[in-house]
């Protein structure tokens, strides 16, 4: 099994705010995230998709298809907007990466038709990054064992 | 689907590798320039990993709110600008190697208790990692 990842960065407008909590629980959980005015990143998104390399092209997919794929469902919906109001599929949701990271992962899942998709890795920050997988244990759990 | 957030973290410090149980000269032989008597540093970059549900509530599978003042307390307050030989106590009898190392950081961080440690990677440079993950945590151990 090969895995093979692309790039492709965008740039959004965000804040964190969760309309059931009292404004001072919004600032205490998320702090200057909560900023009404919103604020920005640079994300890069990588996205890796396993299989095997298809004997006669050595490929395990066709790499112009993902990037094509990668603008229209990622890019064409994200980049330069504001994630809180222009993004359905986030509507609801803290736009975080955890969360950008999953809806990226189901819009994508059902569109990659060579390979699996293994990954979906969105970075807020060089120092920020959320994984979305399939595998591992789904029940997660909270503290340590 | 399994969602995990990756925060890095940097300190800098400096160590000697020096093994009591070797020879002087196998511990120049073992360990090269880094055995250099008055010790050497490094940038190191600590990498942390976190799994579990994404809270509804807040979008996250950890607030760094909370993360962030727990590694600072329990890594980089312990370990910046120190000598590992010398100024911290897990090194009294491990060779602060990042093998090491990275076993120590991952003691400290598996206490957090808002989230599941999944993965904790140390880069002593730019070109070294060293990487350990919750399943080959269980069968090391180190005291920290």
């Amino acid at each position: 099994m090969i895995r093979v990842t692309r790039k492709v960065e965008f740039s959004a407008a965000h804040f964190y705010h969760n309309p059931n909590l009292s404004p001072e629980e919004n600032r205490r959980i998320f702090g200057k995230c909560n900023n009404p005015r919103g604020h920005g990143h640079n994300y890069v998104l990588e996205v890796t998709i396993a299989g095997e390399p298809d004997p006669t092209t050595g490929m395990v997919l066709d790499l112009k298809e993902l990037k094509d794929i990668l603008q229209r469902e990622v890019v064409d919906r994200m980049d330069h907007r504001h994630l809180n109001y222009e993004v359905p599929e986030l509507a609801g949701q803290i736009p975080t990466c955890e969360n950008i990271a999953a809806v990226i992962w189901n819009l994508l899942a059902p569109k990659i038709s060579q390979g699996k998709l293994d990954r979906v890795r969105v970075y807020e920050s060089p120092d920020l990054f959320a994984d979305c997988t399939a595998d591992g244990d789904a029940s997660g759990g909270r503290g340590a064992a | 689907m399994k969602i995990s957030v990756t925060r890095r973290y940097r300190f800098a410090a400096s160590h000697r590798l020096y093994s009591p149980e070797l020879s002087e000269a196998e511990n120049r032989r073992v360990y090269g320039k880094c055995s250099n008597l008055h010790g050497h540093g490094h940038n190191y970059v600590v990498e942390v990993t976190l799994t579990g549900p994404v809270d509804p509530a807040t979008g996250m599978v950890a607030n760094l709110g909370e993360l962030d003042p727990f590694v600072e307390r329990e890594v980089i307050d312990v370990f910046d600008h120190k000598n590992l030989n010398e100024e911290v106590a897990d090194f009294q009898s491990y060779v602060p190697t990042t093998e090491n190392l990275v076993q120590a950081i991952y003691r400290r961080l598996e206490r957090f208790p808002a989230a599941r440690l999944d993965r904790v990677r140390v880069e002593e440079t730019s070109n070294n990692s060293f990487e350990l993950s919750r399943e080959e945590a269980r069968t090391l151990r180190v005291e920290s």
